[in-house]
């Protein structure tokens, strides 16, 4: 699991908190309830033969029954009981975090007031009657009310209610910045925020509902394997029904032995059909949800994270994403005859008030020459800001004007003074231009081009790695990037990307994911602007940032809480995992049935066709376990399929261990463990229940 | 078991594996080329035939059209055999005067269940035989009531089977194809060049064909004898090509007339497998990656080889409690006679008859060299698994293709979630309704084995009643004890698996079981194959999903041992509850000395 863990969960929990467990239990009962046990076939035709045994073992109580055959129904009608209480433990189990994590939602839902402003006057009302359109204050240590923008000011807010991050962020009008969300809590100044959703639809709304599983509808896959256990079920149901007239038959034509009960045919039915995987598939689907909330990811629907687990594109953005996001400077290149110490010293000087990343890596990069960072408030020091028509940024020191900036507005500068540049500082520009680099030149009026500072992106660690792991699983990474192709082609060979789309637009972005999407490839994706919404919208799987836009939000199908689009990978893997599991304990479920025919068969006809005298018939040679007697290996049989159900909780709510690597070895090595094993697991289980029964005198010996 | 035994199944196997590609590749040129295949002499039968229906043949149908065509198709056709059973007697072609008033005294009256009965059995290719050919059918009627629809369900089959190729080769569309010109080529292209060759074959073996009347031979002791003749050959050799099994001759391919020499056993064996074998390529060449054909093929020759050796084995083990009376059944150097010989034809000897046996029950033959009801209790477990398995082993002509992609579809539906995607096969994603459609050709047949043969066992109908003459289900059969169980349960396992041999042993001729036979194996046809359409239709709809590293490879050993598992637990664990009271059980009490 080490693979998962690169960006560490925020809530990792134990698995069995002692407060969820007793909910839980509790939970399990109630779930009893018919109407919902109806939707799930499996687990239904469970509780119908629990039904049946009841009835029967009251009948039987009524009439008197023997000991020892009111002994074993009694049992067996337990068991059948306990097994369908076991599955429903299994959900209530993995509801139970959701639940838990709702409640404390909710808790920070409850009585907020919003200051309303109507005609420049305040009101105060209650946060759950405002509506969209509505505009309100909210003030250093209130809590903001509802979703909106900030239409005015600029804030530090406290998100830790919804992304348990405490760190603060900040809130200003305009720009991506601009969402708030309801439940968080302004910690300075203030914001004035125009209410974007109508009451019981906030964010914090949906997220309650989400977490507390109250909307939970079955997935696609889900409902196609629950047709496959169905199917089983009604299949293994004529098998065992036809069982009964087939041994009257056979009893009439042995002339010995004797049919087998009910108690014994229902024991039978629930063992032979899927209850492991039937029980704990719900469980497995609320699980895998959960799981992609404690990587701190709002899944708006379990269809995302499985349709995740599909994925075969990754659209990644560059910045953020693959690389630390801002460019830069990683070397200076003089001009001929330019000392590297002088060019240093240029550079720095003209980005000390420079207060982009860029500017600063470049007083950091300085620094390596010896060059202390100065104290410039002489009155003589002029800054001249970036604007978008000089293309240049620089100081006027003492008469001296150096400038930095675009390569051919430097060019332009110089060309003013009447100066001439360099060829070797040209060839330096178009090198570090083709090596997917930015060149900035810097120049000064007194001797003109002084060199050029080389800006890179820096692509962030380990994503080589994860890249290539992403590959062995089958899918392909493009890179995203605004830069032109010659940039970006050079970022994507160092990150090891599959691809690239440089100088991407949103219209470019979206042909891009159609074009994947008609070859039959599902996509995923990050984004967070409001020109993001459409592809967002469009990609099977599409993830906004929790900083994001409004629209941005509300196109994708998962928000990630904590703004971080590297995760995109770890929700991929999660949704792998989720379909890995399904298929793992299916595949267990259904190699367990081996075992339990060679336990229940020889029991229900150990006594056909035997010779006079003799306990048992040619059947009991089938008895491969050595079980100790008919009722023994029945109820042996019935007590492994139950509990195996509990014995499987943590891996179903866990999900199975998942490595990344191609089809064939995933498939490799699940099949042992659950295939084989699967079919060999119950044999000594079966064995040893039998030994601890007979143990405690609950089954006669022989 | 001798070595000559197992060079004569290695052989066979050898033989099959080298025709699987040309017929394969023959198969995709007839159906799936692009530019329409023709052949200068045949062609011109396919233009009229088209005309004189009045069938637009370049017509792409969807699913629900193709299933509706061969459906009516097969309710007329199962009409007109009815018709002509029932009207055999005023028909000419009636040397024998079988169903008029100067019928023979041996003669067997074609009632209305033997007639439904046996025209649902050729219509569904099942070849269930309720009569004895030679004592009951016309000349005519065994032609054109019966060699008819050999020839007509054995095209349906591959039509069927090519349709369930198109939705996995075809992408986003909506047609299937056109059912009357698969149809046609099929017959036209396939069928008749290879029977027109194989039945001179067999008549240069000694296979009559004939429309004379039976023959009244004097035989040296001076008795008289009467040989039953008839157009044989022409018969015969569509009966094992498109796995029909339906002998002209109650003995079916243990009879000299049908099965005259081992040369003809070799080859009408080899017949079975043929075109089920050939389909595996022409689903692979389709699709574009004939790996996918031959890991289905890799998979029908393992289940193929375990059922020989099972069969062989203790067959030729024979039966202790024989050995131990000291009567010689140990193997003589030359013949292949040790073992079990009850039942069997001493000029095939052991291993072409437990060969024979385990190929014509793969397959939906249901053609037999020897008698399954005398087979040892294990070896005769081999033929109901078979037929339990819904016929996936090469199978039934076309048959035997898509059942076994059914089960490779809920194979990828298993196991393929544990590679942690949607499940894929060949590019086409597995999702609810295809996992619908392949649960209900699963429990079709599990339903109509299990509930028939449950009420077969149990019914108690009152002596001398029309339904049952005999009384209760039971008293129909001639063996005691679980023998008796396996008879009942072969009869339906037979039915619906469209197979139609018998291990006899059982008096079906009763409107009771021709009924409920009857049911079983329209189910078994009908019932099957309309989801098998659906699932076609909604795999050619879709769009390919191009296979990935991270996708479960379909064409490697792991997806064949996969594959196999899964057909052995899903499919045949159903049945392993009645096989332990039937050949299981019965296997313990001979080996304790009891016998039925």
């Amino acid at each position: 699991m080490d693979e998962l863990d690169i960006i560490p969960k925020k809530k990792a929990k134990p698995l069995f908190e002692p407060n969820i467990v007793r909910r839980a239990m509790k939970d399990s009962v109630m779930k009893l309830n018919p109407r919902l046990l109806a939707k799930n076939p499996v687990m239904f035709v469970v509780a119908v033969g629990s039904a049946v045994t009841t009835i029967l073992l009251i009948r039987n109580l009524i009439e008197k029954g023997t000991a020892q055959e009111l002994l074993f129904e009694v049992q067996i009608t337990l068991w059948l009981w306990f097994t369908v209480l076991f599955a429903n433990f299994a959900e209530a189990m993995a509801e139970g975090r959701g639940k838990a994590q709702a409640d404390n939602l909710k808790r920070g839902r409850k009585e907020a007031m919003a200051r309303r402003v109507i005609n420049g006057k305040d009101e105060m009302i209650l946060a759950t009657s405002l509506r969209r359109g509505d505009l309100v204050l909210v003030q250093a240590g209130e809590v903001i009310p509802s979703d909106g923008e900030v239409v005015e000011g600029v804030a530090t807010v406290n998100e830790s209610a919804i992304t348990g991050e405490s760190a603060p962020v900040i809130r200003e009008s305009g720009g991506d910045r601009s969402a708030v969300t309801g439940g968080t809590t302004v910690l300075s100044d203030w914001l004035r925020i125009r209410i974007t959703v109508d009451p019981g639809q906030t964010f914090l709304d949906r997220m309650i509902a989400l977490v507390e599983g109250a909307q939970r509808q079955k997935t696609p896959n889900e409902i196609a394997l629950d047709i496959l256990l169905a199917g089983l079920t009604i299949i293994f149901l004529f098998a065992v029904v036809t069982l009964l007239p087939y041994s009257i038959y056979s009893v009439r034509a042995a002339e010995s032995g004797k049919a087998p009960d009910i108690f014994s045919l229902i024991a039978l039915l629930v063992c032979l059909i899927p209850t492991t995987i039937g029980g704990l598939l719900s469980a497995i689907g609320i699980a895998g949800m959960d799981r992609v909330l404690q990587y701190n990811v709002l899944a708006m629907s379990g269809k995302a994270v499985e349709a995740a687990g599909d994925v075969d594109t990754l659209l990644l953005d560059k910045t953020g994403t693959i690389t630390l996001g801002n460019r830069q400077a990683v070397e200076f290149v003089p001009a001929s005859g330019v000392n590297v110490q002088e060019l240093a010293d240029a550079s720095q000087l003209s980005s000390l008030s420079d207060e982009t990343p860029e500017g600063r890596s470049i007083v950091v990069l300085a620094k390596q020459f010896g060059l202390r960072e100065r104290e410039l408030s002489d009155k003589e020091v002029q800054f001249i800001p970036f604007t978008a028509q000089t293309r240049m940024s620089g100081v006027n020191v003492q008469g001296r004007e150096i400038r930095k900036g675009a390569a051919n507005a430097v060019f332009k500068f110089l060309e003013e003074k009447g100066m001439k540049v360099s060829t070797d500082v040209e060839r330096a520009v178009t090198t570090i231009a083709q090596s997917g680099g930015t060149p900035l030149a810097v120049a000064d009026n007194v001797r003109g081009i002084l060199g050029v500072i080389h800006l890179k992106d820096v692509v962030k660690g380990g994503m080589k790695e994860r890249f290539q792991q992403l590959r062995a699983m089958g899918i392909r990474t493009i890179m995203i990037t605004g830069d032109n192709s010659l940039t970006a082609a050079a970022i994507a060979g160092e990150a090891g990307v599959d691809d690239f789309l440089a100088e991407a637009t949103p219209e470019t972005k979206m042909q891009l994911i159609l074009k994947e999407q008609t070859g039959g490839r599902l996509v995923a994706m990050t984004g967070d602007g409001t020109n993001d919404a459409p592809a967002l919208a469009a990609a099977d799987v599409g993830v906004a940032m929790n900083t994001g836009t409004q629209a941005a939000k509300e196109a994708g199908n998962m928000i990630d809480l904590d703004s971080n689009p590297t995760k995109l990978i770890e929700v991929v893997q999660i949704g792998k995992q989720l379909l890995m599991t399904r298929g793992a304990l299916t595949t267990f479920s259904i190699a367990n049935d081996v075992a339990k025919y060679f336990a229940i068969l020889p029991a229900m006809f150990g006594t056909l066709y035997a010779v006079s005298g003799q306990p048992h018939g040619p059947l009991w040679a089938l008895n491969i376990m050595r079980l100790h007697s008919p009722e023994s290996a029945i109820l042996s049989a019935v007590i492994f399929n139950a509990f195996i159900i509990v014995a499987l909780i943590p891996l179903a709510l866990r999900g199975v261990q998942y490595r990344p690597m191609s089809g064939e070895a995933l498939l490799a090595r699940n099949l042992l463990v659950y295939g084989v094993g699967g079919l060999l697991i119950p044999f000594p289980a079966i064995w040893l229940i039998d030994q601890i029964v007979v143990l405690l005198h609950l089954a006669p010996v022989s | 078991m001798t070595l000559a035994g197992w060079l004569q199944i290695g052989l066979f196997a050898i033989v099959l594996l080298i025709l699987t590609k040309p017929v394969g590749n023959y198969i995709y040129l007839v159906l799936e080329s692009p530019d329409r295949f023709s052949v200068p002499l045949l062609t011109p039968f396919e233009h009229f035939t088209y005309k004189l229906f009045g069938v637009d043949e370049r017509k792409d149908m969807a699913w629900k059209e193709y299933a509706f065509a061969l459906i009516a198709f097969s309710l007329v056709s199962l009409i007109f055999s009815y018709a002509v059973l029932r009207a055999q007697g005023f028909l000419p072609l009636n040397p024998m005067h079988f169903s008029t008033s100067s019928a023979p005294s041996y003669a067997t009256e074609m009632t209305p269940d033997l007639a439904f009965n046996t025209a649902v059995s050729f219509t569904t290719n099942t070849n269930w035989q309720a009569y004895v050919g030679e004592g009951t059918m016309s000349y005519l009627s065994q032609m054109l009531a019966l060699a008819f629809h050999n020839w007509v369900s054995a095209a349906a089959g591959i039509s069927v089977a090519i349709a369930l190729v198109r939705g996995f080769a075809r992408k986003n569309a909506s047609g299937l194809g056109n059912f009357w010109a698969d149809m046609t080529r099929s017959c036209l292209y396939i069928l008749l060049p290879i029977c027109f060759v194989y039945s001179l074959v067999l008549v240069a073996q000694g296979v009559p064909q004939t429309l004379e009347p039976y023959v009244n031979a004097v035989t040296l002791e001076g008795k008289s004898q009467l040989i039953p003749l008839g157009p044989v050959a022409s018969q015969e050799c569509i009966k094992m090509l498109g796995t029909n099994g339906g002998g002209f001759f109650n003995a079916n391919s243990a009879h000299p007339f049908e099965n005259p020499t081992p040369f003809t056993n070799f080859i009408e064996m080899l017949s079975i497998f043929l075109i089920p074998a050939g389909l595996t390529y022409t689903f692979g060449k389709s699709i574009n990656d004939t790996r996918q054909g031959w890991a289905l093929l890799i998979v029908m020759y393992i289940l193929w080889f375990a059922g020989v050796l099972c069969t062989y084995y203790f067959e030729g083990k024979g039966n202790p409690n024989i050995s131990q009376l000291h009567v010689q059944t140990q193997a003589s150097v030359l013949g292949d006679n040790g073992g079990n010989m009850e039942g069997k034809e001493v000029r095939f000897g052991n291993a072409n008859s437990a060969l024979f046996a385990v190929v014509t029950t793969d397959a939906s033959c249901g053609a037999i060299n020897c008698q399954h009801d005398s087979l040892t209790p294990l070896a005769g477990l081999v033929p109901l698994i078979n037929m339990q398995l819904g016929e996936i082993v090469f199978g039934g002509v076309g048959a035997g293709l898509y059942g076994m992609l059914v089960y490779a579809i809920l194979t990828v539906f298993i196991a393929g979630l544990m590679v942690g995607r949607t499940p894929e096969y060949v590019g086409k994603k597995i999702e609810k309704k295809e996992v619908k459609m392949a649960m209900l050709f699963v429990l079709g047949a599990a339903f109509s084995i299990l509930i028939f043969t449950a009420l077969a066992s149990v019914w108690n109908f009152p002596e001398k009643s029309y339904w049952n003459a005999p009384g209760p289900t039971f008293a129909n059969i001639n063996n005691a004890g679980p023998h008796g169980l396996s008879e009942i349960l072969y009869a339906f396992s037979s039915g619906t698996a469209n197979n139609g041999s018998a291990f006899a042993g059982i008096t079906a001729n009763t409107p009771f079981y021709n009924t409920v036979v009857g049911l079983a194996m329209w189910i078994g046809r009908f019932l099957l194959i309309v989801p098998v359409l659906a699932l076609a239709g909604s795999l050619a709809g879709k769009k390919y999903t191009p296979p990935t590293s991270g996708t479960f490879p379909t064409h490697g050993w792991m997806f064949v041992v996969i594959l196999i598992s899964v057909i052995l637990i899903v499919g045949a664990l159903t049945f392993f509850p009645v096989l332990t009271l039937g050949p299981i059980v019965e296997f313990f009490l001979m080996k304790s000395g009891h016998l039925f």
